[in-house]
């Protein structure tokens, strides 16, 4: 292959798209650090120098792996997967605790984040086992191994080094898997464990107006309950079961009510059994009918059961105190405008005080006198409402639209598996970041501090994404060659 | 790649992708275009409009002598939230020679939302007000060891002289109810609570500047908003340039000294007022800085009532000093002509007996000089009785009105509009209604109110009005409402006439004359300064008699015209007449060549029964 085709095979467009979204989050980084004496976009004693550095490296990096074939990554990426466990396993007995996270080493006077690039070798790895001709994605056990591969290191970032966001970030690979067969049902369970995490939480403290118990056990179980008796009406047209499985439920409870007159009934047990005595009814009727893959019903509905029994218990114990007011303020159980929710609330002040047009270049009040904290990492998309207004941030959002739509239709034209795969987990990880990112800044999402791609300070994620990018540009090039 | 069963999915992803951004750009455009408040709070957060004072406006005499000045004070401010790194208390203390416990006393009135409306832990609260600038020079010096202490100028008034402290009034700071009447006051502002300084507020405070200043997260300070685009500059408050004369007004105290009294002295021509001195006073240094409160609350308890200004505010039976008006409403309503006699014994002149020692039947200027009770009785009789007394006595109670009314000319029985002077009392010039209460319409005559014939009974007057008839008889008949404010001295509005006939006045005048040539004023008099006078002798029911003595000077063409109240001395011409006789020489001639009359009013102290 000649350089020439390489770069005639480039999908200039990316790139283009990359250039702006790196160029403008560099002057926004100057926005954000301004400070009123600083002198210059290049002064490497500031953020926006160190930032221009940064891209520079990186694209130096990038347009390096653009260099090499991109048959060398399928053949090194078992290699190169077990090589970094072993770096996320060495990494929190080097670091140094950053906010309560051991992910960051020091190479000189640069600190590094390994996790940043442990999704694109998670990737790659994913990929190369994944492309395998004689794997097929069509059981649940075929998802046995992939899971493992991102399990392994989402888990040693998460519990090892304590750094949750970047954890999470390898949960973007279901959009890969549902690409390439996962059922929807795991994505959408997923979701629904979410809305039972939330609800559980939320209406956890609410009491009952009578008994004992709480909103929260009775609004789950009571979704529940309504999935299993739709599971019955619906999908096996069984109206008569269906009303005997309402009718259960509405005896249980009624009979509750009547006890309760006299003996105070603790309704979070009444619950339990009306979905126990709903679930085995169900189960019993499925079993007997031998409608096997209804039993999925069942597990998904027991395993929600046991995730909403576990909610409380996780929540309290094992999430850190500070994730713990995070999600509670952000649920509304408590109002803290100077603490936990001091970020949110300062950064939507900042944006909202942007208005239509902005305050104009280097002229927000908010990020410069730094009322947001981490407004030029992970709180870097305020100052872009703030000084470019709702035409600046609305524009960006749709900059990355149109990169994320144009990553999906690369993903889509690859002719082999394995740029397929890969290109597919690039999609997820910008998809995930830009909505975890964002949706923090807008105070939709609770604050998991991950940075917006491309765009937010940090040497460590800039590389990374570049690195993520330029190997998806690679094998994009190559793929006219793949036919051959 | 062919045969794929997901070939919908990268639609659904895409699909999901564009969601996610359209819910993004819909709850953009809810903070930034339609929820107006998040814009606000931007303001408050990072703007400080921190308030820029002006310098109160100076006040100066007729001779462009200051009295009035600014001088300055300091603050000690403290921002708590820059507190917390780091703050030596036990070393800010020593700076400002406190104890802990009045360190955390502060601390907590700083923080009561009740008290300090203001508090925030981001913006300088003050500590400590009123410092000297002794006071504040070790902190001054030290302040950057104490993150979050900052001091802050103010300023507060100062006196060039240790008098006029009625006139003048003192600042203070505002009250909530003055806050809440007027927005321009914030809680810590100062404002004029008496005299002048409450009159002319609005002009001395001069309006507020604002400056709009940059702060961070911690509130420190970051520099001026837009370059100071948006900062309004102070205005100076504007002077004030009185009609006082200050040689003479020290003169007119240092004489009340040891008296209850009062003195006013008005220039006839325009209505200025050149003295208006009340006694006791205090010096109005004292009502300035920290210990405003205790030396007010003095004041305010001190049972000879020196905050009560009587110059302006304390009634008096005029006495005899009424005779000279009386004789020119009596020749201009016709009871009398310029050559009527009236015995001052024997039948027609009973009830009232004459006091004095002179020769009978007395002429009208001969009456005035001899202050002569008999025939200012006869001549308010027949003035009052010369159409009879009608129907029912409707004539005679017209003829009462229409000499109340001339009374009221003169400047009595209300208090004067338009003026500067802000606390008066109205005076009583008897309504015929009180009459009619008491003895029926038709049951009074002249004999029943005889007493107003010789200025006693019901009338009461201010030594400002007393000083303001001076006055209108020096002018011949009109006066300018007395002010301090020589602004005021072209007002057309102050101007008010008598209408009557000047001849009368020339009369009035050369009787007052001789009272000080040859009557109750004798001992006082300079012939070189043509003096015109008359002495009175206010009856009081309470105790001794009130001294009061009114004049002008020179005769023709009267540059001062005085009015002097001692309470409780006796007899006018004794301790009323020097003193007015001082001020006339001071300020015709800018000296006091009699020093031993002066050095007799200047020592005598004469007590005063209702502090008993």
């Amino acid at each position: 292959m000649t350089r020439n085709s390489i770069i005639s095979g480039l999908d200039w467009w990316t790139i283009i798209l990359f250039i702006v979204i790196a160029l403008f989050g560099w002057l926004n980084i100057y926005g954000a650090s301004y400070t009123f004496d600083q002198t210059s976009l290049f002064d490497l004693s500031n953020r926006a120098g160190k930032q221009f550095l940064w891209i520079g490296i990186a694209c130096v990096l990038g347009i390096a792996v653009l260099f090499i074939e991109g048959r060398t990554y399928e053949v090194t990426a078992y290699l190169i997967y077990a090589f970094w466990i072993l770096v996320l396993l060495a990494t929190p007995l080097l670091a140094h605790n950053t906010k309560g996270s051991m992910s960051w080493i020091d190479i000189g006077p640069l600190k590094f984040q390994p996790a940043e690039l442990a999704k694109m070798i998670t990737a790659l790895a994913l990929a190369k086992y994944m492309s395998n001709y004689d794997y097929h994605l069509r059981s649940w056990r075929d998802l046995l191994t992939p899971v493992m591969l991102l399990a392994l290191p989402a888990g040693i970032i998460m519990i090892w080094q304590r750094e949750t966001g970047s954890a999470l970030v390898f949960a973007s690979f279901l959009i890969m898997f549902y690409r390439f067969g996962m059922s929807g049902y795991v994505l959408t369970g997923g979701l629904s464990f979410v809305l039972l995490f939330i609800c559980s939480i939320r209406f956890g403290g609410v009491a009952l107006p009578w008994g004992e118990g709480n909103v929260g056990v009775l609004l789950c179980y009571l979704v529940l309950m309504a999935i299993v008796v739709g599971f019955m009406w619906l999908h096996e047209q069984d109206w008569k079961n269906a009303l005997i499985l309402c009718g259960i439920v509405i005896l249980l409870y009624a009979a509750g009510l009547i006890i309760n007159i006299w003996h105070t009934v603790n309704f979070n047990l009444i619950s339990l059994i009306a979905l126990l005595s709903a679930l085995v009814y169900f189960t019993s009727v499925i079993l007997y009918r031998r409608h096997f893959p209804l039993l999925l019903v069942t597990v998904y509905v027991a395993m929600s059961l046991i995730f909403c029994e576990a909610c409380t218990m996780v929540f309290d114990k094992v999430l850190q105190p500070h994730q713990r007011t995070r999600i509670e303020v952000l649920l509304g159980l408590k109002d803290d405008p100077t603490g936990a929710g001091y970020n949110v609330n300062q950064s939507l002040i900042a944006i909202g005080s942007g208005q239509f047009t902005g305050k104009g270049f280097l002229k927000g009040t908010q990020t410069k006198l730094r009322f947001v904290p981490e407004q030029d990492t992970d709180f870097i998309f305020c100052t872009v409402g703030e000084e470019w207004g709702f035409l600046g941030s609305a524009g960006l959002l749709i900059v990355y639209l149109i990169f994320i739509l144009r990553l999906i239709l690369i993903a889509e034209r690859q002719r082999d598996n394995y740029s397929r795969i890969y290109a597919y987990c690039v999609v997820g990880i910008f998809f995930f970041h830009l909505t975890i990112n964002v949706g923090m800044v807008l105070g939709l999402l609770p604050v998991i501090g991950i940075p917006l791609p491309f765009f937010s300070y940090g040497g460590s994620s800039m590389i990374s994404f570049t690195l993520l990018l330029a190997v998806l540009l690679r094998l994009d090039s190559e793929r006219l060659n793949k036919l051959l | 790649m062919t045969n794929d069963p997901y070939s919908r999915r990268p639609y659904i992803i895409a699909g999901a992708v564009a969601l996610v951004v359209l819910i993004f750009i819909i709850r953009l455009f809810w903070l930034q275009i339609i929820d107006r408040s998040q814009k606000q709070k931007a303001d408050n957060n990072a703007l400080l409009r921190q308030v820029v004072y002006p310098s109160r406006g100076l006040i100066y005499d007729r001779n462009g002598e200051l009295l009035v000045f600014n001088q300055p004070i300091y603050e000690v401010t403290l921002i708590m939230q820059e507190m917390r790194h780091g703050f030596d208390t036990v070393a800010f203390c020593q700076c400002l020679n406190i104890d802990s416990l009045e360190f955390a006393r502060r601390i907590d009135a700083i923080k009561d939302k009740r008290r300090n409306r203001g508090f925030s832990t981001y913006t300088p609260q003050v500590f400590m007000a009123q410092l000297t600038k002794q006071e504040i020079a070790s902190l001054r010096e030290t302040s950057y060891k104490f993150s979050g202490a900052g001091i802050r100028k103010r300023t507060l008034r100062g006196y060039s002289y240790p008098y006029a402290a009625h006139i003048l009034g003192s600042v203070g700071e505002v009250s909530q109810a003055d806050i809440d009447r007027d927005e321009y006051y914030q809680s810590g502002d100062y404002a004029g609570r008496d005299g002048l300084e409450r009159t002319y507020e609005q002009r001395l405070r001069g309006t507020k500047g604002v400056e709009v200043i940059m702060r961070d997260s911690r509130g420190r300070i970051q520099g001026s908003y837009h370059d100071g685009a948006e900062d309004v500059e102070a205005v100076t408050g504007t002077d004030l340039h009185l009609s006082l004369d200050i040689q003479l007004q020290a003169l007119a105290e240092q004489m009340l000294q040891g008296k209850v009294g009062s003195v006013v002295a008005i220039e006839p021509a325009t209505g200025e007022i050149l003295a208006l001195a009340s006694s006791p006073t205090w010096n109005p240094e004292i009502l300035v800085g920290k210990q405003r409160s205790t030396q007010y609350n003095r004041l305010l308890n001190d049972p000879a009532k020196p905050l009560f200004n009587r110059a302006t505010q304390a009634t008096y039976p005029p006495g005899s000093t009424f005779k000279t008006l009386q004789t020119v409403i009596c020749l201009q309503e016709g009871g009398i002509t310029p050559t009527t006699k009236y015995p001052c014994s024997g039948p027609g002149s009973t009830p009232i007996k004459c006091t004095h020692h002179h020769g009978s039947p007395v002429d009208l200027p001969g009456a005035i000089e001899q202050s002569c009770n008999p025939y200012f009785w006869c001549a308010f009789r027949d003035m009052l009785q010369r159409d009879g007394y009608g129907d029912g006595n409707a004539t005679f109670r017209q003829r009462y009105n229409l000499w109340r009314k001339d009374v009221m000319k003169f400047g009595l029985g209300n208090r004067f509009a338009g003026t500067d002077i802000g606390e008066q009392s109205p005076g009583v010039i008897p309504a015929e209604r009180l009459f009619n209460r008491t003895y029926g319409e038709k049951g009074w005559k002249a004999i029943t109110i005889r007493s107003l014939s010789i200025g006693q009974g019901e009338l009461l007057a201010t030594p400002l009005q007393l000083a303001n008839q001076a006055a209108t008889l020096a002018n011949r008949g009109y006066y300018i409402t007395p002010h301090l404010n020589t602004e005021l001295t072209t007002d057309p509005e102050l101007r008010h006439e008598t209408d009557m006939d000047t001849r009368w006045f020339d009369l009035t005048a050369e009787g007052m004359h001789r009272v000080m040539t040859n009557g109750t004023g004798r001992w006082y008099n300079i012939d070189s300064l043509q003096m015109c006078g008359k002495t009175g002798t206010a009856q009081n029911p309470h105790g001794k008699d009130h001294a009061i003595f009114i004049g002008f000077a020179p005769k023709d063409n009267p540059k001062i015209a005085v009015a002097v109240v001692v309470e409780n001395a006796g007899f006018g011409s004794t301790w009323a007449a020097p003193i007015a006789s001082l001020l006339m020489e001071q300020y015709l001639t800018g000296t006091v060549t009699r020093k031993h009359i002066y050095n007799k009013m200047v020592n005598a102290v004469l007590t005063h029964p209702s502090s008993e």
